[in-house]
């Protein structure tokens, strides 16, 4: 076990999380589910940003982060607020069946 | 000695000492509830009902566990866990007193000392939330589901003033660590006015200290807030289905709740371990004088017993209040006692309000208060915060 | 140590993700993804992110997928319903993402020069103090902005999930 662990190690967590949540965000069908795996890549792309500010010892990634975070909040609230009117008005919840306007 | 193994040490003990005074404050509950409901209380399962929170864990620890049928297994033993965990974890932050030494091994009074504990408080008992929803609606029955959901909105509605009503002092003493918190309000005034957040500053915190116990009141599920487990209203609210053990935890994990706020709330406004006046003007002796006093109580009670047992168990009793009053005195005792002495009636005298509160006001309904928090208490409290910025900001 | 520490997070985190991706019904995702929350929010903490590790915890694990723990029990959101997938998606697919991830940290391991080590607690600069001074002169723009970002999102939730006045 190293005494110190390669900022390299950091990133690629980082970018599995994000690559875990792109193939949930491609494969799930519940809206929900797609909503959240959203979020997961969200959440890797904070992770990389504050592993670079420790690398830079700046806290600009923080903020950055902060800032994601919060953007992540009201997209939460604004998707979920239409996740109520796409199932009051369709009664599902899979993305499969929203399907009124294709060809 | 090792750090680990000290910090061990020291989780043990403050665990189990946790869960003790969490069990017997069921038992300084009913006596209190009774008592102002002019009725004797728990009475005959030891003397004075003392041993009754034992005979309680036993019943709920031997009781069948009745897992609902259609009820999904793992959250339904997830939620009790999570519960307790949240309510265990915050207690960890909480400083006892200062700084002391024992057999020459330096150490502080209290687990963890972190640079911003008040975040990991409000952070703890916004995790908090999940146990409850989870269990209400793993429990697989509309009563549940029911309460769990309302409790849990009404913890996150609560949840903004309380962060409000924490932010106001922590803008005077400018710091998050609750151990320099504490030392910011040591000193006096005058010689004798305590520096606490309630008087301090350029503005008193007295409404930010209302403000944080009302918040408290609803954070924990406790009267005029208790809605959600209303017995009368919907069955046990979100921990109708549990039995046995899960119960116990549930019950636990809103006990420990209750007096971790307390503490937060001892901490953040009334000044931790500082006495009340100086030690210069003996207030070294107060400890003393009420075990003394207590003693006195019991021996005169000693000398008129009223029922069989009495004329053994009261002398013992004021025997163990002698011996407590002593030990205040020991100098080798005196620094870890005295502080510690302060911090638990201040603690104390908190729960009693919380036990008294409960026993007197009738409860809100639930549009009332769900009005109560989003029209009344989080504008008023941000207006509080605001006030006090400006305050510190012009002086 | 830290080696130890950070395996055992990492460990958690890709856990949780994975079990989020597979499990059927939302309500498992969810608390998954607060899992996988709680740990990333441990590492922010180990970082040297006081204030955002907190953050991480009171907004995100506290208030977000609360939010979404909610919706998904008045919906009552049911597990999916399974289609059959045709085998070969499992067969070509599974290992076509390894090695993607596999290329990815290989291209990572590449570019990022070896020296560029991480010492848990190296760098304390991300306190509240330290935070809020940056926040509140250099981002004062983007954090007013954003504040309006909210003040949007509040109106655009409440006015699109209220009921139609008729």
């Amino acid at each position: 076990m190293p005494a110190t662990v390669p900022l390299a190690w950091f990133l690629i967590l980082s970018a599995v999380l994000f690559s875990i949540g792109a193939a949930g965000f491609l494969l799930r069908r519940s809206i929900l589910t797609v909503f959240m795996c959203i979020e997961l890549m969200l959440n890797a792309v904070n992770l990389s940003f504050i592993s670079f500010a420790h690398r830079w010892k700046a806290v600009d990634g923080h903020i950055f982060s902060f800032f994601v975070m919060v953007v992540a909040a009201a997209e939460a609230a604004v998707g979920l607020a239409i996740i109520l009117t796409v199932f009051k008005n369709r009664n599902t919840l899979e993305i499969d069946e929203v399907s009124s306007l294709k060809l | 000695m090792n750090f680990f193994l000290l910090t061990v040490l020291k989780a043990v003990i403050i665990i189990f000492v946790l869960l003790t005074f969490c069990a017997y404050l069921t038992w300084i509950e009913r006596k209190v509830l009774a008592h102002i409901q002019l009725r004797p209380g728990p009475y005959r399962v030891g003397p004075h009902g003392l041993l009754q929170p034992l005979s309680d864990v036993v019943k709920l620890i031997t009781k069948e566990g009745v897992i609902p049928a259609n009820a999904n297994k793992v959250f339904y033993v997830l939620a009790p866990f999570l519960a307790v965990a949240t309510a265990l974890l915050s207690i960890s932050v909480i400083p006892f007193g200062p700084e002391i030494e024992i057999f020459g091994i330096k150490t502080q009074m209290g687990l963890a000392d972190l640079n911003a504990s008040a975040l990991l408080i409000l952070a703890i008992s916004s995790l908090g939330v999940y146990g409850i929803a989870i269990g209400g609606w793993a429990s697989n029955s509309k009563y549940s589901l029911l309460g769990g959901l309302r409790s849990s909105a009404q913890m996150i509605s609560y949840e903004l003033p309380m962060a409000l009503a924490i932010a106001a002092p922590l803008l005077i003493v400018n710091t998050l660590s609750f151990r320099e918190m504490v030392a910011a309000q040591s000193g006096y005034w005058l010689g004798f006015i305590p520096k606490w957040n309630v008087f301090a500053g350029p503005f008193p915190q007295i409404f930010s200290f209302l403000f944080f116990l009302t918040a408290a009141f609803a954070e924990t599920n406790r009267v005029p807030f208790d809605l959600p487990e209303a017995e009368s209203e919907l069955v046990a609210g979100f921990h109708t289905e549990y039995s046995s053990v899960n119960f116990a935890a549930f019950f636990t994990a809103e006990y420990a709740n209750i007096v971790t706020i307390c503490c937060v709330a001892t901490l953040l406004f009334l000044g931790g371990w500082t006495p009340l006046w100086p030690a210069a003007y003996g207030s070294d002796y107060v400890p003393s004088v009420a075990f003394l006093a207590v003693a006195a109580v019991m021996l005169y009670h000693a000398t008129q017993p009223l029922r069989f047992w009495d004329k053994y168990t009261y002398p013992v009793f004021g025997l163990i209040a002698l011996v407590f009053a002593g030990a205040f005195q020991v100098p080798l005792l005196k620094p870890i006692l005295i502080p510690l002495f302060w911090f638990a009636a201040k603690t104390l005298s908190l729960i009693f309000v919380f036990i008294w509160i409960r026993g007197t006001l009738p409860r809100f309904r639930y549009d009332q208060l769900m009005k109560f928090a989003w029209t009344f208490l989080f504008p008023v409290a941000l207006v509080n915060l605001l006030i006090t910025g400006l305050l510190v900001a012009l002086t | 140590m830290d080696g130890l520490i950070f395996l055992t997070c990492a460990f958690i985190a890709v856990a949780c993700a994975t079990n989020l991706v597979l499990q059927t019904h939302p309500i498992s995702s969810a608390i998954s993804l607060v899992g996988v929350m709680v740990s990333l929010a441990v590492l922010y903490l180990l970082l040297g992110g006081e204030f955002i590790g907190f953050a991480q915890l009171i907004v995100y694990a506290g208030a977000i997928m609360v939010l979404f723990v909610f919706v998904i029990m008045l919906l009552n959101a049911g597990a999916e319903r399974q289609y059959k997938r045709s085998v070969w998606v499992t067969v070509l697919g599974v290992p076509l993402l390894f090695g993607f991830l596999g290329l990815v940290a290989y291209f990572i391991q590449s570019r990022v020069p070896a020296t560029d080590t991480v010492k848990f607690g190296a760098w304390t600069g991300g306190s509240a103090r330290d935070f809020g001074r940056v926040l509140f002169s250099t981002y004062l723009l983007p954090f007013e902005v954003t504040s309006i970002l909210i003040l949007i999102a509040i109106v655009g939730a409440i006015v699109l999930a209220q009921k139609e006045i008729d």
